[in-house]
């Protein structure tokens, strides 16, 4: 693979002085750094630091303004996507790139066939595959069908595929978000038997504990700069999370609650997605939804959110049955919906900060009056809104698009709490966010939540769910867990619940 | 070669660029001219002044123009929601057939005639189109596929009609309908000048949609719907309600088109009333960028082309086709220009 024999401390990979601006954003400021044989490095960053345009470089599918990648001693041409795949680079994205019709085996082999030679050879690959499977750890039946593997299963594909490349580098970009806590323990074991078997990985994430856990050594990026470049024996949690944001960070702490009458019940409740759900919301108190990615958290938003309607079972608002459910119905009802997907179903990129204030309001006074808009009006409680939850724009005018995820969230939050809603749905409400508007959304479900609205909050994260929530419920195959009161679970406890685990009394 | 998306465009980016699309056009115009035989200069200034040349040709530019209007709009009106309305031929058509029927079967006064004749255009062109807008929102059915073949099967039926029950007695054998009474028709807008009211309404009609579309919470749901259709459901905007306004406004826009050259131009319906007014309608509206003040402009424009190119032909004997070039490749460097407003392309 390479043509001058590497000694063994020589880095494996070598990036010097990237910088890539785009118009007026530097995304990447000069950044350096060596990769070793046989280390984990963990590339921490908020979103927007400025990682993924790092490894897309890496990778050639952009070209730097200045600077060089050198793999295994040799420099890659750069904008040339292929160039680091074939120096033995392997990339495991945040979204899968499996044909979900075809086998295991199959997906592996995609893309490496000889376009000269007859036959597939087969035999000899499934034999590779094999072994590759049991030095590394990552069992999964080759002969499987995409289609009806667990997203964990998925994954090991994945870095099969890279392996089956001979990739001699990993780059894992936020693998452990789809994962559940034992899933995760899987992946480590999988990466320190890379290690040891002598290759190099690169761990993208932001979650704190993971990073701890599995890397030697640590780089943060803020603002397309490098920042910080720690062994991580060397470093604790609090001061990683100083280095990515800048500054020091209080997480919510959140007071007991007084948890009130329910506003909100789901009576056996089955959709679509959800199977006999019996769920009651109270005032004044967060309730946590755990759960893998998929398990019918999306269902049983869509129905809270009026955009599913119960196929059995009644859904009930402050006693009353509800009939004929629709979005419209449910805003009307007093609940506030925070979306998973705030760039597709939360806001209208193209439609400014004035017009996405009053998506959901529009056709009430002061926003228009007997059909006629009153875009005075309707700018004026943008302006309330970007005032009071601290927008950070160019004003009400500026078009969605241009603000960052947090902005934009902070926007959807506002839009919501102005209508002092009983019961809020916040789906998601911090995914992709950086610290500091983490903190701020998660403290307004808390303020929310004294105020006597009841809370419904879905997190893949388990420990958000664990520091916000004080009911916590599981939910896997759109069944959902008892009522677990705060600090009766531990991670490892729901983790099992996660896994399916514990669901046979319902059946 | 790859494209990046532009955040925020610049001002000579948006407006650089459909001017050098216009400038593009002119220059393959100009080749194709110079491969006819004829002096490309010499060729764009005839189409000029056969198009503006005179108080004539103007007038003429601007009779043309008219029908272009109301199926530009029509066309604006639904793309803007992201309805795909490719049937704005069937609904002229649609709106030409209930402006004779009323016209021809009802002996009222002109004054009645005329406001009758046009609410039921717009009516029956609103009607046309909500056929493949309800199969679009309640069974999923592509609206343009719908649409266009509904084309066909308006102008078949009209020919029906035309070579039966509607057949002129008095029309030698001709298919053809009979005439609307005189003071039936509209009149001119300016007396002695070939103009009549039917450019006049096509104006209204484009300030009263720009006014929906900027002031009204119709127009708010109809742009909210075409950007994003999910995020409006999500909100709680009633999308399948809006999609069924956006198809009564356009279809019945596209009718009037109908209603005009019948009531103030041929006074009969004939299989010939349209030269595919309903197809360049989608040109107008594209190169309008779907802006219904921008209709009337662009409407004027393609109006002209046409117009001038029949009298450029007779004198530098290039053929007519040149317009339908012209406007072909404008079309064409223009979706280019929005698109380079919007993307960056990078090479590797």
């Amino acid at each position: 693979m390479t043509a001058t024999p590497l000694a063994q401390d020589d880095p494996v990979l070598r990036l010097c002085n990237i910088t890539k601006r785009f118009g007026a954003l530097t995304a990447n400021d000069g950044i350096s750094f060596d990769l070793a044989r046989g280390e984990v490095m963990a590339l921490l960053g908020e979103n927007g630091a400025g990682k993924t345009t790092l490894m897309n470089i890496l990778f050639g599918h952009y070209s730097a303004d200045d600077g060089s990648v050198e793999v295994f001693g040799q420099t890659l041409p750069p904008g040339q996507p292929g160039a680091a795949l074939r120096a033995g680079v392997g990339m495991v994205h945040q979204h899968f790139t499996l044909a979900d019709n075809m086998t295991v085996l199959d997906n592996i082999l995609l893309g490496t066939e000889s376009l000269w030679k007859f036959g597939l050879g087969r035999g000899a690959a499934r034999a590779r595959v094999a072994a590759l499977s049991r030095d590394f750890g990552l069992e999964v039946d080759p002969d499987a069908v995409i289609a009806a593997l667990s997203v964990g299963e998925r994954q090991r594909v994945e870095i099969l595929k890279a392996l089956y490349r001979d990739a001699r580098i990993l780059i894992l970009d936020e693998p452990t978000a789809v994962l559940t806590p034992q899933e995760t323990d899987a992946l480590f074991d999988t990466l320190r038997r890379a290690v040891a078997l002598g290759l190099s990985v690169i761990f993208i994430s932001h979650k704190l504990h993971e990073v701890m856990a599995i890397s030697t050594r640590v780089l943060v990026l803020r603002h397309g700069r490098l920042v910080g470049a720690v062994a991580t024996q060397d470093t604790d949690r609090h001061k990683l999370a100083e280095m990515m944001v800048g500054a020091e960070i209080i997480p919510p702490a959140p007071s007991k609650a007084t948890p009130g009458v329910p506003l909100l019940m789901l009576n056996r409740v089955t959709t679509a997605g959800l199977r006999d759900v019996s769920l009651t919301l109270r005032a004044g108190q967060i309730t946590g939804l755990a759960g893998v990615s998929g398990n019918g958290q999306g269902a049983l938003a869509d129905l809270l959110s009026g955009l599913a309607v119960p196929r059995a079972g009644t859904l009930e608002i402050a006693g009353d049955t509800v009939t004929d459910w629709t979005p419209r119905r449910a805003i009307a009802a007093g609940i506030g919906r925070i979306p998973e997907d705030r760039h597709k179903t939360g806001t209208i990129a193209d439609f400014t900060l004035t017009e996405n204030a009053i998506l959901e309001t529009y056709a009430d006074i002061p926003n228009s009056r007997y059909g006629w808009m009153d875009w005075r009006g309707a700018e004026q409680r943008a302006e309330a809104i970007i005032a009071q939850y601290d927008i950070r724009c160019p004003g009400p005018g500026t078009r969605i698009r241009l603000l960052s995820g947090g902005n934009m969230q902070k926007l959807i939050l506002g839009r919501v709490l102005e209508e002092s809603p009983r019961v809020i749905l916040a789906n998601q409400p911090v995914r992709g966010l950086d610290i500091g508007a983490v903190t701020y959304v998660q403290n307004q479900l808390l303020n929310a939540r004294d105020s006597g609205a009841a809370v419904l909050l879905i997190s893949e994260d388990l420990d958000e769910i664990l520091t916000l929530s004080d009911v916590i419920h599981v939910i896997s195959e759109g069944r959902l867990s008892p009522a677990f009161p705060r600090g009766t679970m531990k991670p490892a406890d729901l983790g099992q619940w996660m896994a399916g685990q514990g669901f046979e009394y319902a059946a | 070669m790859r494209l990046e998306a532009i955040a925020n465009p610049t001002l000579a980016r948006s407006i650089g660029l459909p001017v050098l699309a216009l400038v593009a056009t002119f220059v393959v115009g100009g080749m194709l001219a110079m491969l006819a035989g004829a002096n490309p200069l010499l060729t764009f200034g005839l189409i000029l002044k056969g198009a503006a040349g005179s108080k004539f040709a103007l007038l003429e530019t601007l009779n043309r123009a008219t029908p272009l209007i109301f199926t530009g709009l029509a066309v604006a009106v639904a793309f803007r929601a992201r309805l795909w309305n490719i049937g704005a031929e069937a609904q002229l058509y649609a709106g030409a057939l209930v402006t004779i029927l009323i016209g021809t079967k009802l002996a009222l006064p002109g004054v009645v005639l005329i406001p009758l004749m046009g609410i039921g255009a717009l009516v029956a062109g609103g009607l046309v189109l909500l056929g493949p807008v309800l199969l679009k929102t309640r069974l999923g059915v592509d609206e343009v596929v719908t649409t266009l073949l509904l084309n066909f099967i308006m102008l078949l039926v009209i020919s029906m009609l035309l070579e039966g029950p509607l057949k002129d007695p008095m029309g030698m054998g001709w298919p053809k309908s009979e005439a609307i009474p005189r003071d039936a028709r509209l009149p001119r807008l300016v007396e002695g000048l070939r103009l009549h009211w039917g450019f006049g309404i096509a104006i209204l009609s484009a300030i009263v949609v720009w006014v929906i579309q900027t002031r009204t919470t119709l127009g708010y749901e109809i742009r909210a719907v075409g950007l994003n259709a999910a995020a409006a459901r999500f909100a709680g905007i009633p999308v399948g309600k809006v999609m069924i306004k956006t198809a009564l406004l356009s279809g019945g826009l596209a009718a009037l088109a109908g209603f005009s050259e019948v009531a103030g131009l041929r006074g009969t319906l004939t299989l010939d009333l349209s030269p595919g007014f309903g197809y360049t309608g989608i040109v107008v509206a594209m190169l309008a960028l779907l802006n219904p003040l921008g209709v009337v402009v662009s409407a004027i424009f393609v109006a002209g082309i046409f117009v001038g190119a029949d009298g450029m032909s007779r004198a530098a004997e290039v053929p007519t086709y040149i317009a339908d070039i012209l406007l072909a490749t404008a079309l064409l460097f223009m979706v280019l220009a929005i698109l380079l407003t919007k993307f960056r392309v990078l090479r590797g």
